[in-house]
């Protein structure tokens, strides 16, 4: 049956960029920036499953909520708009870039220190239900500070294009998103894979007890783990504010939606959550950009949550995931 | 608590009270509480006109109307507790059975499909009226049944899944119901719900003319001056219901599988209990009263609008159950009852009585979700068994073996740190 709606979904893929080629490659670009946005989110929710087996609900309003304070920060704190000077603009983006990696990060681990620490020995499950509980806080938190208006900033990346083929075009604050997660992606594995933090952090992945008898601190791992993953929404909460518009319930869908990204690609696996936001952007991007029989954007949660019920029924281990006793 | 009874011992002049209250056989003995505030409630209307309307900090208690909200939101909770409490399935997606049972009374006592004329039992609708239109009593059970077959075709492909996995699911059918209600106004030209608009007006329940003639029941609940009482006393019945039903299911033969699943699943499959099917029955009855409370509410609006359909409100019944204690029957209608009023009226009376009284200036209303949020995490964090703890959940907790409590309660990690430490 899934290879039947695979051959559908490739015949219908096929058929509109036969038809409307340009706007097939178009929204192909568009599924790839929006990708990558995802990728930094649902690689926070990945970090912190891996490490707990928690789904942090709050992350998604962690990263609304960086992305409301950059937009503070770029408006009113550094007046930036697009008559800046390129310096200027570069200069004040890295700096917010800075302040909102630790601001995301400091939240998100205060929230763990606060709720989740307190209840390691509990039932997953009441740490889970403690983790709605968390994202509703942080959520109103956001709308306390910042109303219910949607904020944005002025276009401060150039809209000019990078390149051109026929209709297609591909402009340089679209090019910006995938640009700026690439190293982050990069320093992420470096983190992961090579430093001794990260070492810790896959011991403690694999079995917590063990680690703690080989002289790892648990608790520090689990901090540090937190503390990554909310720098890489802080990093997500910028980026999405530099192309869209943002509100104190924002996070709350695109946490769902980056949180189906990481199980589609397999839950626990870094490089699983990039493949799957990806795939997810390019879903979204499709649905809502082609033309011959595309449900349209009325049914993309619809779409998304189809495809993550689909993948938890069928293959709960995700594309690139091992299969673990969550499964079967 | 035993403390208390102490105590309550020593005051030796309430004796005979104590002596009347124990010469009461035991059987009634338990439901006496029950039945006195069943009357407390049922005669609710009549009095709380005179209740005052200044009350400090509440200021004023709901009105008939509000009490009908509160009382379908109890029965929902309580459905929900089927699934969360008994059977330990964390459900994040409950408010799409509400909207199914919502959407059947939309489908079957409304004029919504002017295709087809069909009525049975239906009243305070004229006889040439366009649509389907059937008994609301009739079309309460049809929610229920409909809605709880849907349980099913949700539970089979997943509740082989565990713990957060299937909290995941369901989440993803608490968003997917919502959206499709929405956009199901023209599937190949088909209109299932109206969009947007919802579907709108709803026939109201009602005993018809015969009954009236015959017994003075009213004919039609929408028709007559007394609208808000009859639907409150309706709503009061179907609790009622619902209550006993889950009280006797709790100790039924499906009840205590359901427990043993919580209590540990793996021990429960050894012990021969069909894990998927009891499960899946615990997803079914759940759903039922889900289904039932919304097409009551549909009725009781006259409508059923998508945008009732909230995330929020799976959210919100979920706080309910945790508030009064998982599994603990009367503490979920206690704490739904507390926390539907707060949603109702109480949020925003609390709110004006503190913006009068104090130098604050704060919309409570506007932040309930961010209060319900900490409900649930300061729940979580001190005193995970809820307000009034399944009685069975303190036994263990009291009467533990000399080595702790053996088993695995799902929620609490009181006993998992006894154990801990014993070991």
């Amino acid at each position: 049956m899934g290879i039947v709606f695979l051959v559908l979904l490739g015949v219908w893929l096929v058929v509109n960029l036969i038809k409307t080629p340009s706007d097939f490659f178009t929204v192909l670009l568009i599924g790839i920036t929006t990708g990558s946005v995802y990728a930094l989110i649902a690689l926070g929710y990945t970090l912190v499953y891996g490490i707990l087996q928690l789904i942090n609900f709050a992350h998604g309003d962690v990263f609304a909520l960086s992305g409301l304070v950059a937009s503070t920060f770029v408006v009113s704190v550094f007046g930036l708009d697009e008559t800046t000077a390129t310096l200027g603009i570069i200069g004040g983006l890295l700096a917010i870039l800075l302040f909102v990696v630790v601001f995301g990060a400091t939240i998100n681990a205060t929230i763990e220190f606060v709720a989740y620490r307190r209840l390691r020995q509990a039932p997953r499950l009441a740490v889970l239900i403690t983790a709605v509980g968390m994202s509703f806080i942080v959520q109103n938190v956001s709308l306390a500070i910042f109303g219910v208006n949607f904020r944005s900033v002025p276009p401060l990346i150039s809209e000019e294009h990078v390149f051109e083929v026929g209709d297609v075009t591909y402009q340089w604050n679209q090019l910006f998103a995938v640009l700026a997660t690439i190293p982050v992606l990069i320093l992420l594995s470096w983190v992961v894979a090579s430093t001794r933090h990260g070492k810790a952090m896959r011991a403690t992945s694999q079995d917590p007890d063990a680690a703690a008898i080989m002289g790892v601190n648990v608790n520090r791992t689990i901090s540090f783990t937190f503390l990554l993953a909310g720098g890489l929404a802080g990093v997500g909460g910028l980026l999405y504010l530099l192309e869209f518009n943002i509100r104190y319930d924002t996070g709350f869908e695109l946490g769902l939606i980056a949180f189906t990204a990481a199980v589609l690609g397999g839950i626990g696996n870094l490089s699983g959550a990039v493949l799957g936001a990806l795939l997810i952007g390019l879903i979204q991007a499709f649905n809502e950009g082609l033309s011959w029989h595309a449900p349209g954007s009325d049914w993309t949660r619809s779409i998304v949550f189809g495809i993550l019920i689909a993948i938890l029924v069928f293959r709960p281990e995700g594309l690139l995931g091992e299969r673990t006793p969550e499964g079967a | 608590m035993p403390l208390m009874r102490e105590r309550l011992r020593r005051l030796e002049f309430l004796d005979p009270l104590f002596e009347a209250w124990r010469r009461i056989p035991a059987r009634i003995r338990g439901w006496l509480p029950v039945a006195i505030v069943a009357v407390l409630a049922a005669a609710y209307p009549y009095y709380v006109s005179s209740l005052p309307t200044d009350v400090p900090v509440i200021l004023a208690f709901p009105d008939v109307g509000a009490s009908v909200t509160i009382l379908v939101f109890v029965v929902m909770a309580v459905g929900l507790n089927v699934v969360v409490g008994y059977a330990g399935l964390l459900d994040l997606g409950y408010v799409a059975f509400y909207a199914i049972g919502a959407y059947t009374a939309g489908w079957f006592a409304s004029g919504h499909f002017e295709q087809v004329r069909f009525h049975l039992g239906s009243v305070g609708v004229s006889r040439e009226a366009q649509g389907i239109h059937i008994s609301v009593w009739l079309v309460l059970l049809i929610a229920g049944v409909i809605t709880a077959v849907g349980g099913i075709l949700i539970g089979l492909p997943t509740l082989r899944l565990r713990g957060d996995y299937l909290a995941i699911v369901t989440l993803g059918f608490g968003e997917i119901i919502p959206q499709f209600v929405r956009n199901a106004d023209s599937l190949k030209g088909f209109d299932l719900t109206h969009g947007t608009f919802g579907i709108s007006p709803i026939d109201s329940p009602g005993f018809g003319e015969g009954l009236h003639d015959a017994v003075g029941l009213p004919t039609s609940f929408a028709q007559s001056f007394e609208r808000a009482r009859l639907f409150y006393w309706a709503a009061l019945v179907i609790l009622l219901i619902t209550v006993f039903c889950c009280f006797r299911l709790r100790d039924s033969r499906l009840g205590r599988a359901w427990i043993a699943i919580r209590e540990d699943e793996t021990a429960a499959g050894a012990m021969g209990i069909p894990l998927m099917r009891t499960k899946t029955w615990a997803y079914a009855i759940g759903a039922f009263f889900g289904g039932v409370a919304g097409a009551y509410v549909a009725s009781f609006n006259s409508g059923a609008f998508p945008s009732q359909f909230h995330f929020n409100i799976s959210i919100f019944l979920l706080c309910m159950v945790i508030l009064g204690g998982m599994g603990s029957l009367w503490g979920v209608v206690i704490g739904g009852a507390i926390l539907a009023w707060l949603n109702v009226e109480g949020l925003a009376n609390i709110g004006a009585w503190l913006n009068a009284h104090t130098p604050l200036n704060v919309e409570v209303a506007k932040y309930q979700f961010g209060i319900y949020g900490t409900i649930i995490v300061l729940m979580m964090l001190f005193r995970p068994v809820g307000l009034i703890p399944e009685r069975r959940r303190k036994r263990e907790l009291e009467e533990g073996t000399p080595h702790g409590v053996l088993d695995d309660p799902l929620y609490d990690h009181r006993a998992e740190n006894e154990r801990e430490e014993t070991r």
